[in-house]
């Protein structure tokens, strides 16, 4: 188990102060001038040998992220852009970082951009989180007054802005084209690829897009070195990460733990166990709402890691843990995400635009058993042919939900056809 | 993304400018972007918008912002409409949201809609008759460890069930301030009862705790 000392977060619950003056005697922006006098380099490989791979969901490797950036400018500016816009459902890590911890995130963003050589962030933070965007715009002025980023940011030499850009509801703005669109002051639609941001990102320059906590962790990292880093969790699965639990836990919580923990474990030491105790478990959505549920069977014992998650046909993706007890009607859990991705989906792809409202229509029939059997094999066939078939990963996260509830809860689908055929269908429940 | 309502023309105003104070609000986040990228400024600007006249923006104000930016208005109302959180019609000066996302349907969201029905009298999507309270369902607000939640206005009222919703929602109608954030004690996303973690740490040490 993860100790305090090794805890990057040490403010997520806001116990304390959110100001400079707090935020400084957890060690937020010690000196780090030393960390810039290093050099872009340097941070980069440390970045790397620490292994951290992105928190936002897909996992990519953060160091190698910042690596493709210019090194030298065409004339053209470089930008990072950190991805606040946390709304995956099931997912509440982010909000935290920034309302409790956002001197992290500002110095982180001044570490990144300098080793991307950035001349400023811009930080798009989900439009509903207004009063974050409050504290996290109290914290940037409180930098910029204290010559810790702005001009000459720390007495480095460098020169770095950090700005916010507040989203207005749109869950495709978590993807990254869609979000630098979004930015740009258009409605988010993602763009096609290539070219990468970090070729033509925001107005047509250098960008790299990273989420929150791949960002906040980056001061951490780089004073307590990699090594530290990459001596938490397992290969290739590195560090520290703050797990949301919610659902049909005793105590619903955000908590940084060890990356790699086992499930149970989490959920038991935690979040006060499952409701009714761990018998009473049904089902674990494991890293947002995106990835394929997984039965008690597999949640026994899974390690929760992207290779371990992976192994099961599911996914880390944000880390969040969405808990099903026994009396959850798992099959209008499901469909509840289909009408998500429904209405979530931006309408420029036509087998997303038209496939999700599809697949939700069905899904709908399934929660009464409205069906034929027949019908259960053509759903799982037509998520095959959104997935995979758009720009951006939405299409596959609309998809992935169902692929799931059929791979393990088929069954639960045919009972109910029969009970509906055989004229007493099931009553859909309520949840709680 | 869901269907939009456009208001009538007969409640449309026929003209819209931002006051002085809104004005230099505005000039602040346009100098956010670079120059000749203004159009970057369109979301927070429809925003100031819609604070401005009572939480909806209005089809002059996408003209006056179109204008300002120098960007064809049907950009702007692009965006005013594809973005969930422009009302381009009149809504209740209480405007209340609740989550019906998964983690807060498991939680008990239908709980806080039947409040919601039971103490406003009405249903999601409908305004009350003397226009003050508008309730609508929305997808996840990220709020999950602390479902279910409601959006009221710009704060989040989390750790829900159908008694302390109606609270909160009476509280309102008498013109009160209910306060925002978990309902059941707990300070934010800790579990209930006090934190697995963080605890060889002293909160006193950085007195005065969270701050606004």
């Amino acid at each position: 188990m993860l100790q305090d000392k090794d805890r990057i977060f040490t403010n997520l619950y806001g116990q304390q102060s959110w100001r400079l003056e707090a935020a400084r005697k957890r060690g937020d922006w010690d000196n780090t001038k030393a960390i810039l006098d290093k050099g872009q380099d340097w941070i980069i490989d440390e970045m790397k040998k620490s292994g951290l791979r992105g928190r936002g969901g897909a996992g990519f490797p953060t160091g190698m992220k910042w690596s493709f950036m210019p090194k030298q400018s065409d004339g053209r500016p470089s930008y990072l852009v950190v991805n606040a816009d946390e709304g995956e459902p099931g997912t509440c890590k982010d909000r935290d970082m920034m309302r409790h911890d956002p001197h992290k995130l500002i110095e982180g963003c001044l570490v990144a951009g300098f080793a991307m050589r950035a001349i400023a962030a811009y930080i798009y933070i989900r439009g509903e989180f207004y009063r974050e965007a409050e504290n996290l715009q109290g914290a940037i002025d409180e930098a910029y007054a204290a010559g810790l980023i702005g001009k000459n940011a720390c007495g480095s030499g460098f020169d770095f802005d950090v700005y916010i850009h507040r989203g207005a509801g749109a869950y495709i703005c978590g993807e990254e084209t869609a979000l630098i669109e979004s930015l740009e002051g258009k409605k988010g639609q993602p763009r096609l690829k290539p070219p990468f941001p970090a070729n033509m990102g925001v107005w047509g320059c250098p960008t790299t897009v990273n989420n929150v906590e791949s960002i906040a962790v980056a001061p951490t990292i780089l004073r307590r070195g990699g090594d530290w880093f990459a001596g938490i969790g397992r290969p290739n699965n590195t560090g520290t990460k703050v797990f949301c639990i919610s659902g049909h836990v005793n105590k619903p919580c955000n908590v940084e733990e060890e990356m790699g923990i086992p499930l149970k474990e989490l959920i038991e030491k935690h979040a006060g166990g499952v409701r009714g105790g761990w018998d009473n478990l049904l089902a674990i959505i494991p890293g947002g709402s995106s990835v394929p549920l997984l039965p008690k069977s597999i949640c026994d014992d899974v390690l929760m890691d992207f290779d371990s998650l992976r192994a099961q046909r599911s996914g880390l993706g944000t880390a969040a843990v969405i808990v099903m007890d026994k009396s959850t009607d798992v099959v209008r859990a499901i469909a509840r995400l289909s009408k998500f991705y429904k209405h979530e989906s931006c309408g420029q792809c036509t087998p997303c635009r038209e496939g999700t409202g599809w697949m939700w229509r069905v899904m709908e029939r399934l929660v009464q058993g409205r069906a034929e059997k027949r019908e259960i094999d053509m759903l799982l066939e037509v998520t095959t042919q959104v997935e995979g078939h758009t720009i951006c990963a939405l299409g596959d996260a609309a998809a992935w939900p169902i692929q799931g509830l059929i791979r393990h809860f088929r069954g639960e689908i045919e009972r109910r056809i029969d009970s509906y055929h055989s004229g007493q269908p099931v009553m859909p429940a309520a949840a709680e | 993304m869901s269907g939009v309502h456009i208001a009538p023309p007969e409640q449309q105003p026929a003209t819209f400018a931002f006051t002085a104070e809104n004005l230099e609000l505005a000039k602040k986040h346009i100098a956010k972007y670079p120059a000749g990228r203004q159009r970057s400024a369109v979301m927070p600007l429809l925003d100031i918008a819609q604070r401005q006249h009572d939480n909806w923006v209005p089809q002059a104000a996408i003209r006056y912002i179109a204008e300002m930016l120098d960007t064809p208005v049907i950009k702007v109302l692009e965006v005013a409409s594809f973005y969930t959180m422009y009302n381009l019609a009149p809504v209740g000066r209480h405007f209340v949201q609740v989550c019906t996302t998964t983690p807060c349907w498991l939680a008990g969201s239908d709980k806080v809609l039947s409040a919601c029905k039971k103490h406003l009298g009405i249903n999601p999507g409908e305004t009350t008759p003397d226009g003050q309270f508008t309730v609508i369902e929305v997808e996840c607000l990220g709020a999950c460890v602390n479902a279910p939640m409601l959006q009221y206005n710009d704060d989040f009222f989390e750790d829900l069930n159908e008694e302390n919703t109606g609270k909160i929602l009476e509280a309102i109608k008498r013109g009160e301030k209910p306060k925002p954030g978990p309902q059941n004690g707990r300070l934010s996303s800790e579990p209930l009862g006090g934190a697995t973690t963080l605890t060889t740490f002293n909160p006193a040490a950085s007195a005065g705790g969270n701050d606004d």
